[in-house]
């Protein structure tokens, strides 16, 4: 799961014992949530915010798939955000009012561009699918720009109304409901992610990324693993969207903007990739730090913003996660002793 | 004797640049083949294009009797041609049982279930992580096949290379330089693991290093200028006139 | 820039023929902006969001130059293209060099960093509206030919591009320094066996590239318009133009940025609903079928 190398252990095991470790679910991640599950408690007032870092979170947690297991550099990734988004609001603007149906048929919809598109984006080396991801979501904005009528162009999409969820539970002005939906969604998609990154489908991936004429020359279909893969991103990154208008109830054109293309990048960067848990740490310090420093000036923010570009890129590494596990195998390779 | 691999008439240019010319090439069943030349030959092109990285530019390829001209590499592999690299191409951060596991779960991909594929962790794939063990054990990367394969010694690398070509269970083994930057000290436990290879895998070498083709093969080619200059038992190329003008100048002809 | 459809008196093929005009017009401007990014591409393989940035600086010193320092319109052309080809080495040494061996996706993420530093300063200091110029009193007006209206202004960029081709091409099949760049271009390592230093004709290519992009930003605002956001609004136009006229081909970049130039206007003009919708597609499409660019090298992208 990470870039590192598996924890040493001196316990005396069967000899892939290391290996077991990695897959087994951590204190850290129980506690992580388990933490988000007390925020629901614990911040009562700040929910709607809470939903939106999730939401955030599970939309890196797609792009990490694809940028950080399958290696796939990508500036277009909002396309399936937003098309999540528009799918999800207009199917509840014009009747379909059920949260789970519409983020069903809204993250088929996203599926279905990514299954499309992943012929395209495959083609080519590094610059031309930049280019090709790039194209394929400054084209769907334009769409969304112009086709007022359907997506309400610059003022947005409106109008969008949810039943409740499951028939039981119906939205609520502070978002308690909407963080509990979103949470339970992050979460099991997250399971569903996890699993599959620690089986051998993960690990075909990660070869690809560390060397892609090795893993054909090994057998590994690539083509239609990498297809495979950005299909399924894109189908997390649609759900991601279709929360997005589904718990604040409007869809702005933003969410298909290079912006926040390039935010999830950097979200993503910041948090570290291929550890499943880096978009949401990254996510949360973004929208935290952006909350705070953005309304002193838009232009201050983007102005830090592209300054931890610069010094990331040119003297960090691993982002924030990359220096927890780092941490962490210290902290273990410490108390390995004790046992 | 059955052929298991042979070209017909392969042909390939780079534009204007001829660099395999109508190749003809048999590897038997069992066989110990040996591809040498001068560099420049065009023998890792050959290579290339036999393990399906390269398309030619006419002419076909024949693996068991099938045509495999159009059949893309990872195919290829699942057919049983595998090979390795002349230069190492390893996944730096993988461990060698990572490596090595991967590849014997790709040969394996039609006896496993969707579940057992992609939700199942890696670790409940006992059978293919003891068998990546074993090949690895084999090989004496044993005490190091929990390393990220960066860390591992230049010699250890390249037993690896071989390693992931063998996990695939092929039938024809292409081996392109496995010798390459490998002192002579340590050939020797090279040219163990190659004498060891089952008899019922056909091998083909290439090498540059003259002992262990004499050693090894039973059967060499010579390839100049992308040409088959003449094939023959390793007694018959050495004493070949034209072996020698080729490699020692036209004066020990 | 879209011409005015009231005057149907005019013959549908003059009006397009003034449509190609303003076409070329705008081609020329991204071929001398654009230009800089393809060399350093195919050069160094270095993806540079950023280059953007440089022609901005162009616009940005032309117009304060004009405003603030009262200087004419030619002698801030010439100091477009000198002070931005000073700083862009600035950046190089201190910014980019250390990314020319890393990945793809560092240098996505440090250039898309210069992008926002350079929107958020060019706010600061100039604040967010479109910057205009006042031309000099021998660029305005039209010049009627044929039945045709020409703006001088345009006729002026679409000498000066021309102009500029000549001088790029020339200094390429013709110098020992032109001769150096088209070996690294085509075979890096040989060409540093063969004892050309690389990388200080990589520095000065580079300086020379970002100049000429000043030079288009410059010479641009009017035209292309110039906000803080130039960068990032044109980005995707720029890389456009070199993905598709092929990385380290100036002629391919030439055949890019007119073919580009004239569909965006054409389609504007004819088809104004449409818009950049058609660019897109378009791009996707000419990325599909030359994935190597319309005239470029062997090499994948």
């Amino acid at each position: 799961m990470s870039e590192i190398t598996q924890p040493v252990s001196t316990s005396p095991g069967p000899w892939w014992q290391p290996l077991r470790i990695r897959e087994r679910w951590r204190l850290a991640e129980i506690v992580f949530w388990l933490g988000l599950v007390a925020v629901y408690f614990v911040f009562p007032k700040q929910l709607l915010f809470g939903s939106q870092i999730l939401i955030t979170g599970l939309f890196a947690l797609s792009l990490d798939l694809i940028l950080g297991y399958a290696g796939i550099v990508t500036l277009g990734h909002a396309a399936f955000f937003g098309l999540g988004a528009y799918t999800a609001g207009l199917l509840a603007k014009y009747g379909v009012h059920d949260p789970l149906i519409g983020l069903v048929l809204a993250a088929g919809a996203a599926g279905l561009l990514g299954y499309l598109s992943s012929f395209l984006v495959l083609r080519g080396g590094d610059l031309a699918r930049l280019m090709i991801t790039l194209g394929i979501a400054l084209l769907l904005s334009e769409i969304a720009n112009q086709a007022t009528v359907l997506t309400g162009g610059v003022d947005g999409l409106q109008g969008i109304t949810m039943g409740p969820l499951l028939g039981l539970f119906d939205f609520d002005f502070l978002g308690k409901v909407a963080y509990l939906y979103v949470l339970g969604v992050s979460f099991v998609l997250f399971v569903l992610v996890r699993a599959l990154m620690i089986s051998p489908y993960g690990l075909s991936l990660r070869s690809i990324r560390e060397n892609p004429r090795r893993a054909v020359a090994i057998g590994v279909p690539i083509r239609a693993r990498l297809t495979n893969i950005y299909t399924f991103a894109a189908t997390i990154a649609g759900v991601a969207g279709a929360l997005l208008a589904q718990t604040t109830q409007f869809v702005a054109l933003d969410v298909l903007s290079f912006q926040r293309s390039a935010d999830l990048l950097i979200i993503l960067i910041i948090g570290g990739t291929a550890t499943l848990y880096g978009g949401f740490v990254g996510a949360a310090l973004f929208l935290i730090a952006q909350d705070r420093l953005a309304h002193l000036s838009p232009e201050y923010w983007l102005f830090w913003l592209g300054i931890l570009l610069i010094v990331t890129t040119l003297f960090l590494d691993a982002g924030v996660m990359g220096g927890l596990l780092r941490i962490d195998t210290l902290i273990r390779r410490r108390f390995a002793g004790w046992r | 004797m059955s052929v298991v691999l042979q070209t017909r008439d392969l042909c390939k240019s780079f534009g204007g640049l001829m660099v395999t010319h109508n190749v003809n090439l048999h590897i038997e069943l069992g066989a110990r083949h040996a591809l040498i030349g001068p560099n420049g030959a065009g023998k890792t092109t050959l290579i290339n294009q036999l393990a399906g990285v390269l398309a030619p530019s006419s002419g076909s390829i024949w693996l068991d009797g099938h045509d495999i001209t159009q059949l893309p590499p990872h195919d290829r592999v699942r057919r049983g041609l595998a090979r390795t690299f002349q230069i190492n191409t390893l996944f730096p951060h993988l461990s060698p049982l990572e490596a090595v596991t991967n590849a014997i779960i790709e040969r394996q991909r039609g006896e496993l279930s969707v579940l057992q594929r992609r939700f199942f962790p890696l670790t409940h794939r006992r059978a293919e992580l003891d068998e990546a063990h074993e090949l690895l054990a084999r090989l004496n990367l044993a005490q190091d096949c929990m390393k990220a394969t960066r860390e591992l010694a230049y010699g250890k690398q390249r037993l690896l290379e071989m390693a992931l070509a063998l996990a695939c269970q092929p039938k024809v083994l292409l081996l392109d330089e496995p010798a390459a930057g490998v002192p002579e000290a340590e050939s020797d436990e090279l040219f163990c693991v190659l004498s060891e290879l089952p008899d019922d895998i056909s091998v083909l070498l290439i090498e540059h290093d003259m002992t262990l083709v004499f050693r090894f093969a039973e059967r060499i080619t010579v390839l100049v200028g992308g040409a088959e200059l003449v094939s023959g038992t390793p007694e018959q190329i050495a004493e070949d006139p034209q072996v020698r003008e080729v490699y020692l100048g036209k004066r020990h002809a | 820039m879209p011409r005015d459809r009231a005057s149907s008196k005019v013959p549908a093929v003059l009006s397009f023929l003034g449509v190609l005009f303003d076409g070329l017009a705008y081609g020329a401007l991204l071929f001398l902006i654009s230009v800089g990014l393809s060399v350093t591409l195919g050069l160094m393989g270095f993806i540079n969001l950023s280059h953007g940035v440089f022609a901005m600086l162009g616009g940005y010193l032309l117009v304060t130059l004009m405003d603030r320092g009262g200087w004419s319109f030619a002698a801030c052309l010439p100091l477009a293209f000198v002070a931005t080809a000073l700083l862009s080495l600035v950046l190089e040494r201190t910014l980019y060099r250390p990314l020319y061996r890393s990945t793809h996706l560092k240098q996505v993420l440090l250039t898309v960093g210069i992008i926002f530093v350079a929107v958020a300063c060019a706010t600061y200091f100039w604040g967010p509206g479109q910057q205009r110029v006042t031309l000099p009193q021998a660029l305005r007006g039209r010049l009627s030919a044929g039945g045709v209206d020409l703006s001088w202004y345009r006729l002026f960029l679409i000498a000066c591009g021309a102009l500029i081709t000549l001088a790029l091409i020339f200094g390429l099949e013709r110098t020992r320094f032109g001769a150096r760049i088209r070996a690294s271009v085509d075979a890096h390592r040989t060409a540093e066996a063969m004892g050309i230093h690389v990388d200080r004709v990589f520095q000065i290519t580079f300086a020379i590239g970002s100049g000429l992009a000043g030079l288009g930003g410059a010479l641009g605002v009017n035209v292309l318009g110039l906000d803080p956001y130039f960068a990032l609004k044109y980005l995707a136009y720029f890389l456009l133009v070199v993905v598709v006229g092929g990385p380290g081909s100036i002629m391919g970049t030439l055949l890019a940025a007119v073919l580009l130039g004239v569909a965006d206007t054409t389609g504007k003009y004819y088809v104004p609903e449409i818009g950049p919708f058609v660019i897109y597609l378009a791009m996707i499409v000419l990325l599909l079928a030359f994935p190597h660019g319309l005239l470029g090298r062997k090499k994948a992208l």
